[in-house]
């Protein structure tokens, strides 16, 4: 695909710029305060659209007019609400925990008064003498934002401040280098793909180009079926521009006309924005036909799965595209020779197409200098799970998973110990704590037998129970299974029910064997990674808590006090309150009732174990506490 | 099926549908279907907007599908239970997911659900004899940071532990309260 009006895309493109520039330096030009406020869907959650309203009706009742405008996610949701307030005069701050009664005051108070609201701000985004920014925060050492760098700072359903912000100039550049160009840039910069299996970007791109066989198409794999990853939600709801981009490059390097973006149904908001920005990408002429003037024309189709884990792997997600259940197939051939319709097909993860256009931008070199020997660029993480800084990093690869969770995650909330870290979802595994020096990396997380996956990361600590978690990964992995393998399909239920009786007590010795039989046999005769990873969450918790096992097996004990059967909760006579009836009024199930002497009992047959009554329980009497195994209650005394 | 031959038929889980309504769920679907091509690959997005329409995909509208489309009906039946999206029965007037994704389970995501179910009396998958509610999981919405998470009508609500539960339903029932003395004003 030869251009050769290389002016006409370079001034069209200049014309849509100097718009896009002029609109974004409005919001500032008209010496108002500009008010940002972050409502993805963990901002939603948490009332980011309640803080919105409030904003906006006390601005009304003030009777000023500024500009409002909604972003997406920061990466500080532990945070959430959070808005960002931009006063000429003051640094932009941003504020946490915001409600609509903070809200309400920070617009009468700062964006109206002259009181900067100190004992709301989280930080400032640029340095300045007045407060603490982002950049003076511990974990802006290790952070290197490449593919969040626009998360939370520009509105997503406004294309003009993408391309304010250095949005689609790569484009425009692209379309004036030879496709074969790119693919060696992107080859040199080493990029690997984002989405678990972790293959070169520019091979799989230049291996389809050069397979014959028209129509060609390209997907960005936006499925995300991790069930505690949410790193491509935020990047297509806070930015779905430069996932666009990216795609839009891809389908320019490979010689392809038609792409999709499949994007997992449980996600209707990252759905509605994608497809806005679709809409608006196509006005400019940045998508559909001969895009901008040149002889390249793409589209891109919008498709939301129907929720099955399994779709996010590339032939049952093509299968899945065909309007047909999702069930993965064998390969080779790979998508890249034979894929949607028999077509060769690139599939490509959210990431990994983000990354595109800054690689061209920045060059190869640029790229591949971030990182380590063997892996390249950043990893984007979603921190969840016992960890204070819940939310979205993005570190360069070779960051030990320690720097990530006590420096940049602020360690274990409530004074707890760490115990293990979940890396990589249903196909990853726990990491203890002798692990945690370990350089994150597609190679060493394999090694130490979790997996770099998509890039979910939840953090146990002492109160997790590692069978417990196994069985749960187990019962998800069985319930996904699409039924295609019998290994995966018969072998990940005989698996769960062999952790089931363990979590009920039921366990013997035997099972650990049959336990690591299984799994050896699951793994081999299964023909997808669905199957073929499904057994590392129960291998990894063998191989590093084997003693939680054991506790179960043999003493029918719950070392975490989780395993509800295992369990039981009772109030320390000596450290009850007689005065004090808080638990008995919370109870879901009206089990707890005072005894002769006013200490509350619990009556066992009817408690729920809901965990209510615990938190209830004032601080300074701390009278309730779990048991393990049930037996430890002493015999009722009322 | 000739629909005048019957005044009343079932639906999938055996409850009885009038013919008004079977009817207007036929021209629903049959003006879904006209906006869409004959092909295979329009599957998916059919039945997505078909059950966006009429809460669930009652077993009329997947044979005219089927026809339309002209594959087996056993082809829509199969994508139809192969996708956890897809419902074969009427939803409630409020829809409650429970989120047992990674970060809610081990937050206690499973207590939540214990909660709705004692509460609303029904199971996981079903929906409440009144129809006001019906109940599920969902295995992750992306908010894991505000674990334990429900979606209650499609709105994700963040730390919703047992008392939480019974707060979102006080606050139905006060909502249903106030209609309810509304229609008798
Ligand atoms: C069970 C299973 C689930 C997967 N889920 C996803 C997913 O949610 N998102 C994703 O990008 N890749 C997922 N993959 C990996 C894809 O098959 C594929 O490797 C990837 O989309 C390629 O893109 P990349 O080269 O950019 O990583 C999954 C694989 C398997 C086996
Ligand atoms: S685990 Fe519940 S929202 Fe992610």
């Amino acid at each position: 695909m030869k251009v050769d009006e290389s002016p006409t895309i370079a001034s069209l493109f200049e014309e849509i710029k100097s718009q896009a520039d002029s609109h974004w330096q409005e919001l500032f030009d008209s010496g108002q305060p500009v008010i940002v406020v972050g409502t993805a869907t963990c901002g939603r959650a948490a009332g980011a659209l309640d803080v919105l309203k409030a904003i906006r009706d006390e601005l009304e009742r003030q009777g000023v007019d500024c500009p409002v405008f909604e972003a997406g996610c920061l990466g500080h949701c532990y945070a959430e609400p959070l808005v960002i307030i931009g006063k000429p005069g003051y640094p932009p701050i941003c504020y946490g925990y915001v409600n609509p009664v903070i809200a309400e005051r920070l617009v009468k108070e700062f964006v109206v008064g002259d009181n900067p609201c100190l004992e709301f701000v989280l930080g400032a985004l640029e340095a300045n003498d007045l407060v603490p920014s982002f950049a003076d925060f511990p974990r802006a050492t290790y952070e290197k934002k490449i593919v969040l760098r626009n998360c939370g700072h520009i509105d997503p359903t406004d294309i003009n401040h993408y391309i304010a912000n250095g949005g689609y100039v790569t484009l425009s550049k692209a379309l004036q280098m030879s496709p074969e160009e790119i693919i060696t840039e992107i080859k040199d910069s080493g990029l690997k793909g984002r989405g678990g299996a972790g293959f070169s970007t520019g091979q799989k791109w230049e291996i389809c180009r050069n397979t014959p066989g028209r129509p060609k198409y390209a997907i960005c794999n936006a499925d995300e079926g991790d069930p505690g990853a949410f790193m491509d939600r935020a990047i297509l709801e806070s930015d779905p521009h430069s996932v666009i981009e990216g795609l839009i490059i891809t389908a320019y390097a490979v010689g392809v006309r038609n792409g999709y973006i499949y994007v997992r149904a449980e996600y209707p908001l990252a759905v509605e924005r994608v497809r806005i920005a679709l809409r608006q990408a196509k006005k400019l002429n940045l998508l559909g036909r001969r895009i901008l003037g040149s002889d390249f024309s793409f589209d891109i189709r919008l498709f939301e799965g129907s929720g099955a884990f399994v779709c996010g792997e590339e032939t049952a997600l093509i299968a899945s595209l065909e309007g047909k259940a999702g069930m993965p197939r064998h390969r080779p051939p790979y998508p890249p020779t034979s894929g949607l319709y028999g077509k060769p097909t690139v599939v490509n993860n959210v990431k990994t197409l983000a990354s595109v256009p800054q690689i061209l931008t920045n060059g190869a070199a640029w790229f591949a200098s971030i990182g380590t020997e063997k892996s390249k660029g950043t990893a984007v993480f979603a921190l969840a799970g016992k960890i204070v800084n819940t939310g979205l990093v993005e570190v360069p690869m070779g960051t030990t998973l320690r720097q990530v969770i006590f420096d940049v995650g602020s360690g274990i909330p409530n004074g707890k110990r760490f115990k293990a870290v979940q890396i990589g979802g249903p196909s990853g595994g726990c990491l203890p704590e002798s692990a945690l020096d370990l350089p994150i990396d597609f190679d060493s997380l394999t090694e130490a037998g979790a997996m770099m996956g998509s890039g979910g990361m939840v953090v146990l600590d002492e109160d997790d129970c590692m069978v417990e978690i196994a069985r749960y990964f187990l019962e998800f992995t069985q319930r996904e299974s699409c039924g295609k393998c019998t290994f995966c399909r018969l072998g990940t239920k005989q698996m769960l029910a062999l952790l089931s009786d363990i979590t009920l007590g039921e366990g013997t010795q035997a099972d650990i064997d049959i336990l690591k039989a299984l799994a050896r046999d699951v793994k081999t005769g299964s023909l997808c990674s669905l199957g073929k990873t499904a057994p590392n969450p129960v291998l990894t918790t063998l191989r590093y808590f084997e003693g939680e096992y054991q506790a179960h097996i043999t003493e029918g004990r719950c070392p975490a006090l989780m395993c509800q059967h295992l369990i039981a909760y009772y109030i320390l006579p000596n450290k009850c309150e007689r005065s004090c009836d808080a638990c008995v009024g919370t109870c879901t199930v009206e089990a707890i009732s005072p005894n002769k002497k006013r200490i509350k009992v619990i009556d066992q047959e009817k408690c729920v174990k809901c965990n209510t009554c615990l938190m209830a329980c004032p601080p300074q009497y701390n009278a309730i506490v779990k048991l393990s195994p049930p037996s430890e209650v002493p015999a009722a005394e009322k | 099926m000739n629909p005048k031959a019957k005044t009343v038929t079932q639906n999938n889980t055996g409850e009885e549908v009038s013919a008004e309504k079977e009817a207007r769920d036929r021209q629903e679907t049959l003006k879904i279907l006209k906006s869409f091509g004959r092909k295979r690959e329009n599957l998916i997005p059919i039945l997505q907007k078909v059950q966006a329409r009429l809460g669930y995909l009652p077993r009329e509208a997947m044979m005219e599908i089927a026809t339309h489309l002209g594959i087996p009906e056993i082809d829509v039946y199969g994508v139809v239970t192969f996708y956890n999206q897809f419902r074969l029965n009427p939803p409630g007037k409020h829809s409650i997911r429970v989120c047992l994704g990674t970060a809610c389970h081990m937050k206690g995501g499973y207590i939540t659900l214990d909660a709705w179910k004692r509460r609303l009396d029904i199971n996981q998958g079903e929906t409440t004899p009144d129809r006001e509610f019906d109940l599920d999981t969902v295995a992750c919405v992306g908010c894991c940071t505000m674990a334990p998470v429900t979606v209650v009508d499609n709105q994700p609500e963040g730390k919703v532990e047992p008392t939480k539960v019974d707060g979102i339903l006080l606050a139905f029932e006060l909502e249903r309260g106030a209609e309810g003395q509304k229609t008798v004003r």
